[in-house]
């Protein structure tokens, strides 16, 4: 039983998914918007299942003073903070999350430059990336590099300086060798995923079951 | 006396002659307001309807006004492959078009009755051609089954509106049952889904497949031993997607794989996760693979945690789980964005061996640079196959190679159809491809 319902249930529902892919009609679309919708529902639900991991996971580290049981403490304090501040706060108190408001000022001045900060590392590991990547090790690593180097100057308004070639030869290598080893990978993903969701609805592949897949 | 009589008749008639004249001109001038008054004619009628028109006379009369020639028929046709919600309109350009600046469609249920039943429902420019796809505003959404009338106003620069008659639509918006534009999607996808459960099939009957070795696959192994023999955790990260994303159901399934291999060599495992429900599915892979493995008791219930939902803030969770556990082997199997790079950098800095895997073409670049293994797009879904070894899951791998054999036999044809319309000047390419080619559908 424990195993028989989610299967049928993927099952009825994987083949009502592909056979309304097919029909426009509005009971068709009907079925597929509330299915769609019951989506987030179980989100929500998880969410709550997830929030208790982090804490348990933190609190356990805490509690047992593991290495770095410090940094915990970093993450407990903002996740139930944050929401306090923003729900239970009292408004004439600075509360809620609209600004001005301690909520906004704490995102605005601690979060958004924290992503921005990580987001920004991205710039100097593409260019280490990019060293490695194009060491001339072997005859492949060399035309690697020919190519990155002709797409790369054939891109920017300098290329020209050289001839109409180069930024024509850059153009090329994208359209043509590029385009097609790109569209190779998306016709392999497709059938993977066409065969990947058959194995599912057929229950074949059952390991996303955890328990109950046995 | 009767000199009296006889000048009281002629006293009237020279009254009533100016009278009459007067009258005859006023009628020259007016308007008609239905044709068929013309046709049915009575001495009621003709009263009434100089009672009626005589104020419009009138009003002519006083204050001329050109104003826009407006639309002429509006034709209302229901769209095909829909789910009833769309109705095509288009509509006779005035036969002036000076002066008109853009058209103002209007939409009302049939029926309905006031001023403030009309919805505007589209502009269409003046150059623009005069037709459009109702349905699309969902602020004013077209409803199955429901009979509805329009009508166009001329628009002037100035926003002056001048409208045409109210067109009663000859259909009512309806869904159809088959989408005709899909039919090309239905052949294809039945003839690859017929492949794959017929190499299901046939693995079941016990024939033997062959597989291609596929380095990264095969690397797990020596990474789980490398790890093991270190002493240090393995970290996985099964993507940043959600469960509906197939990359996310192949990396769970790998999970599971793995997670039986470290289980056997009592290796600790670190699973952190972005999205909540796969956080609780991970969670029961993971214990289940201890199960399976007869290790129960080693399974520790914080290997598998949530972290957060946030993009670089998960980020900057894993990176720092690099930094400070430091773990020798670093598993990376899923769906990624710009975080791809972030992840593999730092774990390279950390000195762990890594494997990646994931369909996100745009990310594979960063991953094959930075990763020692890299499993490329569909070789991600195959992982679990090449893993297990179970024969239902080798004939899907094969399915798909025969799907992929199709399609590189169509490429093979339109090849040497394209250097045969060189050489001979033909067309045959263009007409396999208009054959072949999927439209673009709603």
């Amino acid at each position: 039983m424990k195993r028989t319902v989610p299967l049928m249930i993927v099952m009825v529902g994987g083949i009502l998914m592909m056979v309304q892919y097919f029909i426009p009609h509005q009971y068709s679309q009907a079925v597929f918007t509330n299915y769609t919708q019951w989506a987030p529902i179980v989100g929500a639900f998880a969410l709550i299942l997830g929030v208790g991991s982090l804490t348990r996971v933190h609190s356990h580290k805490i509690r047992r003073k593991t290495k770095n049981w410090q940094y915990s403490w970093a993450v407990l304090i903002p996740l139930y903070g944050m929401p306090f501040l923003a729900i239970i706060w009292p408004q004439s108190l600075a509360g809620g999350m609209d600004s001005p408001s301690i909520f906004h000022f704490f995102f605005m001045h601690i979060q958004v430059p924290i992503q921005s900060t990580m987001f920004s590392l991205l710039a100097f590991y593409i260019a280490s990336a990019a060293f490695r990547a194009f060491r001339a090790k072997s005859a492949l690593a060399t035309i690697l590099l020919l190519a990155a180097v002709i797409v790369m100057i054939g891109q920017v308004p300098i290329g020209e300086i050289f001839g109409r070639w180069l930024p024509e030869t850059g153009l090329w290598i994208l359209r043509y060798p590029n385009l097609a080893a790109k569209r190779a990978i998306m016709l392999g993903v497709g059938f993977g995923i066409l065969a990947t969701n058959l194995k599912i609805i057929f229950g074949v592949e059952r390991n996303w079951l955890g328990g109950a897949g046995k | 006396m009767r000199k009296n009589w006889i000048g009281i008749p002629a006293l009237m008639i020279l009254l009533l002659l100016p009278a009459l004249s007067v009258a005859q001109g006023v009628d020259e001038n007016l308007t008609p307001v239905d044709d068929n008054l013309s046709t049915v004619v009575t001495e009621d009628s003709i009263a009434a309807t100089l009672t009626e028109l005589q104020p419009v006379a009138e009003e002519q009369l006083e204050e001329p006004d050109p104003g826009l020639d407006v639309s002429g028929a509006i034709t209302v046709l229901d769209k095909d492959n829909d789910a009833g919600d769309q109705l095509l309109v288009s509509f006779e350009l005035p036969a002036d078009t000076e002066g008109i600046y853009a058209y103002n469609v209007y939409r009302r249920i049939a029926g309905e009755e006031g001023e403030d039943a009309w919805n505007l429902v589209e502009v269409i420019p003046a150059d623009k051609l005069p037709e459009f796809i109702d349905g699309y505003d969902p602020d004013y959404p077209i409803s199955p089954g429901v009979l509805y009338e329009y009508r166009i106003a001329s628009v002037t620069v100035d926003d002056e509106e001048f409208f045409g008659s109210i067109c009663k639509a000859e259909v009512v918006p309806e869904g159809e049952i088959y989408h005709t534009g899909k039919t090309r999607v239905l052949i294809a996808g039945g003839l690859f889904m017929f492949l794959i459960f017929y190499y299901f099939g046939k693995a079941q009957k016990g024939t033997k497949m062959y597989l291609r070795p596929i380095a990264g696959i095969q690397a797990i192994d020596e990474a789980i031993g490398r790890a093991t023999e270190m002493g240090k955790p393995i970290l996985y990260v099964p993507g940043l997607s959600y469960i509906e994303d197939v990359a996310t159901i192949a990396s769970l399934t790998i999970l599971g794989r793995v997670a039986k291999k470290i289980a056997q060599y009592q290796t600790p495992l670190m699973v952190p996760n972005r999205d909540p429900i796969v956080y609780t599915i991970a969670d029961e892979v993971v214990k289940q693979a201890y199960l399976e493995a007869g290790r129960p008791d080693a399974y520790d219930p914080d290997s598998v945690f949530f972290l957060t939902t946030s993009q670089f803030a998960f980020v900057a969770g894993v990176n720092g789980l690099m930094m400070r556990e430091k773990p020798a082997t670093n598993f990376y199997l899923g769906m990624f964005w710009a975080e791809s790079l972030l992840l593999a950098e730092t774990g390279s800095l950390s000195g762990a061996i890594q494997i990646a895997g994931t369909d996100a073409v745009t990310q594979l670049p960063f991953f094959i640079t930075t990763c020692d293994y890299t499993l490329i797009g569909e070789e991600l879904y195959a992982a679990s196959a090449y893993l297990g070894r179970e024969p239902k899951q080798i004939g899907a791998v094969k399915g798909q190679d025969a799907c992929k054999a199709i399609i590189m036999g169509f490429i093979t044809l339109a090849l040497a159809l394209a250097i045969i319309d060189i050489a001979a000047g033909t067309h045959t390419l263009d007409w396999v491809r208009q054959v072949i080619t999927m439209p673009i559908v709603d």
